[in-house]
């Protein structure tokens, strides 16, 4: 397998991370390196093997409906960007 | 004082020869002296470290130390500390002054252990080398011109030149045992799952970990104690009691101190790819087990080349998912110019983001992706169950499984900054006990020709770390590798 600039451009949109053309050139021939080893894989027959998503076999917990968090609003958006009367603000999506 | 071990420090304080206050302007100067040539610290937090160093020394003349109370450490910037900058080595998180403490920090707090601050690590701990990191690379104190490993490479470089007595790390993919080989000290990740991972900066979720470094195993059971047991508010927090890691290092009444303990030897680890430094000093160490009264046996694990690619899948398909938090809206960086909310994103995220991470969130954006997520996702957890079944088998064998920590040792700064693939190579020894799950440990038994430390990694079977701990505790007793400190810790 081998990513054209076009499929890099791609993904970096879905990734939502803006690369010049120029950077698109450069991590091309990186992530081209890193599917070869991951192509590794395919090489393996793992039919009737179950997918392992995690080490231990875990059930979700379930907790009490009651408040365990309380009110740190103040401190939380101290630590943002740009916020208003308690808003986070971000450029209008809604004309 | 610098090369004392925690049960030495516990007894000098409890002693009143010297106060903890003491004890932390001891290692802060160090800090201050070395951390300049060194980089380990990103944060040196000597206000926070004294006020907590004389609450220390309150709670010790009121008779309630407890066994870390007073005890000088440093945090990987990966830990969540309130009122102090947390940056996971990223320019995202440059200013990021987190407005509340991981758990393992408010746990080891409470412990009245002595926080001197934060050290350096490849940037949100994704890298074998610390090169990775936006503050610099961290230097390895065994030779300034080589890398301390990685990920948690300041923690690591931190306690081999003593600036901390011990440390907090995390481990991914190698990140506790991979720099603690490289850096000459012990390092312990424990079986997934019983270390909180609420407030440690998410890379790959099924897989991290947090760990611990010391000198000695000792020192790692202490510290690995105090870190352990259940957080209702980290959804894989396994609910066990906590363990005394430290007691169970208490030694045999009769025979010899390992008598009947099986160590396997996976035929796959010994094979080829060890660079002949680290074979020698593996050999040799493994000769000292047999003579502790260890046996050694053959084991097998097959499919362990296979969880490099597999790893390589599963960890940037969680790091995609996991670091789309960082958008520049509720913390962390923002672009100062853009045109819509879009280029905000894109924006903040290429200016906030290094070279390794982005690679790593394209790569797992890919494999995520519709139509491709069976081919890739799918077909790495797959193995991932084949490689955990490995382990399975091979501990039916025998108790631990030993080889070494990494083919080689530290390696020089830039060697392999620009070949992201090699590097990834290098952690073969070490990823696949992640993607088991299982514990692991690494301590040093010697040295190449270049003076350059050897690690030896122990793996057991779950909820072993008592095993692990212990059995490194005889191989110290008898040994003096974990002693050997490089010339600025001299």
């Amino acid at each position: 397998m081998s990513l054209s600039n076009e499929q890099v451009g791609h993904i970096a949109r879905l990734a939502r991370i803006a690369l010049t053309d120029a950077e698109i050139e450069s991590t091309r021939a990186k992530l081209n390196d890193i599917f070869a080893l991951i192509e590794q894989m395919q090489a393996v027959d793992t039919t009737g093997v179950a997918p392992m998503s995690h080490p231990q076999e875990l059930a979700t917990r379930l907790r009490p409906d009651i408040v365990t968090e309380t009110d740190r609003r103040e401190a939380f958006q101290k630590v943002a960007p740009q916020t208003e009367a308690g808003l986070y603000l971000v450029p209008k999506v809604i004309e | 004082m610098i090369n004392a071990s925690l049960v030495e420090l516990r007894r000098a304080l409890d002693a009143r020869q010297i106060s903890s206050v003491e004890l932390a302007t001891l290692f802060l100067d160090r800090i201050t002296a070395l951390n300049p040539q060194l980089n380990a610290f990103i944060t040196v937090d000597r206000d926070g470290a004294l006020t907590a160093a004389r609450a220390a020394d309150a709670r010790i003349a009121a008779g309630d130390a407890g066994p870390l109370t007073g005890i000088p450490l440093a945090h990987k910037d990966v830990f969540c500390t309130e009122g102090v900058l947390t940056t996971c080595a990223s320019k995202m998180l440059g200013n990021f002054v987190s407005p509340y403490d991981a758990h393992v920090v408010s746990l080891l707090k409470a412990a009245g252990a002595v926080s001197l601050g934060k050290t350096n690590m490849d940037e949100f701990a994704m890298g074998s080398s610390n090169e990775n990191s936006y503050y610099g690379p961290v230097k390895n104190p065994w030779d300034a011109t080589r890398v301390p490993g990685g990920s948690s490479g300041g923690s690591a470089a931190a306690v081999a030149a003593r600036l901390a007595p011990i440390a907090t790390g995390t481990d991914t993919g190698g990140s506790v045992r991979q720099p603690a080989s490289f850096c000459g000290i012990t390092g312990i990740k424990p079986t997934y799952g019983l270390v909180s991972r609420y407030g440690m900066v998410a890379f790959a979720s099924s897989l991290d970990q947090g760990g611990a470094f010391g000198a000695s195993a000792e020192d790692c059971a202490l510290l690995l104690s105090a870190m352990t047991g259940f957080d209702e508010r980290d959804s894989t927090s396994l609910e066990r009691p906590a363990e005394d890691y430290a007691a169970a290092l208490a030694a045999p009444a009769a025979g010899k101190p390992l008598d009947g303990l099986r160590i396997g030897l996976p035929r796959e680890f010994f094979a080829e790819g060890m660079a002949d430094g680290v074979r020698t000093a593996i050999e040799a160490a493994l000769a000292q087990y047999r003579a502790l009264g260890a046996t050694t046996v053959e084991v097998s694990l097959p499919n362990a080349k296979l969880a490099i690619p597999a790893y390589y899948v599963i960890a940037p398909a969680e790091c995609s998912s996991n670091l789309s938090r960082f958008d520049g809206v509720r913390y962390g960086h923002r672009a100062a110019e853009y045109t819509d909310l879009a280029d905000m994103y894109g924006k903040s995220r290429a200016e906030g983001f290094g070279a390794e991470v982005k690679r790593r969130i394209l790569v797992g954006t890919y494999v995520l992706s519709h139509g491709y997520y069976d081919a890739y996702y799918l077909q790495a957890q797959r193995l991932r169950r084949l490689i955990a079944e490995d382990f399975k088998a091979a501990l039916a064998q025998c108790d631990v499984i030993a080889g070494p920590t990494v083919p080689n040792t530290a390696w020089a700064l830039g060697e392999m900054a620009d070949d992201p693939v090699q590097m990834y190579l290098s952690d073969i020894y070490t990823i696949a006990v992640n993607l088991a799950g299982l514990p692991g440990l690494s301590h040093p038994c010697g040295f190449d020709a270049q003076g350059l430390p050897v690690g030896l990694q122990l793996v057991g079977d779950y909820f072993s770390e008592a095993r692990l701990l212990a059995t490194t505790h005889r191989f110290q007793q008898a040994t003096d590798w974990h002693r050997q400190r490089p010339a600025c810790a001299q």
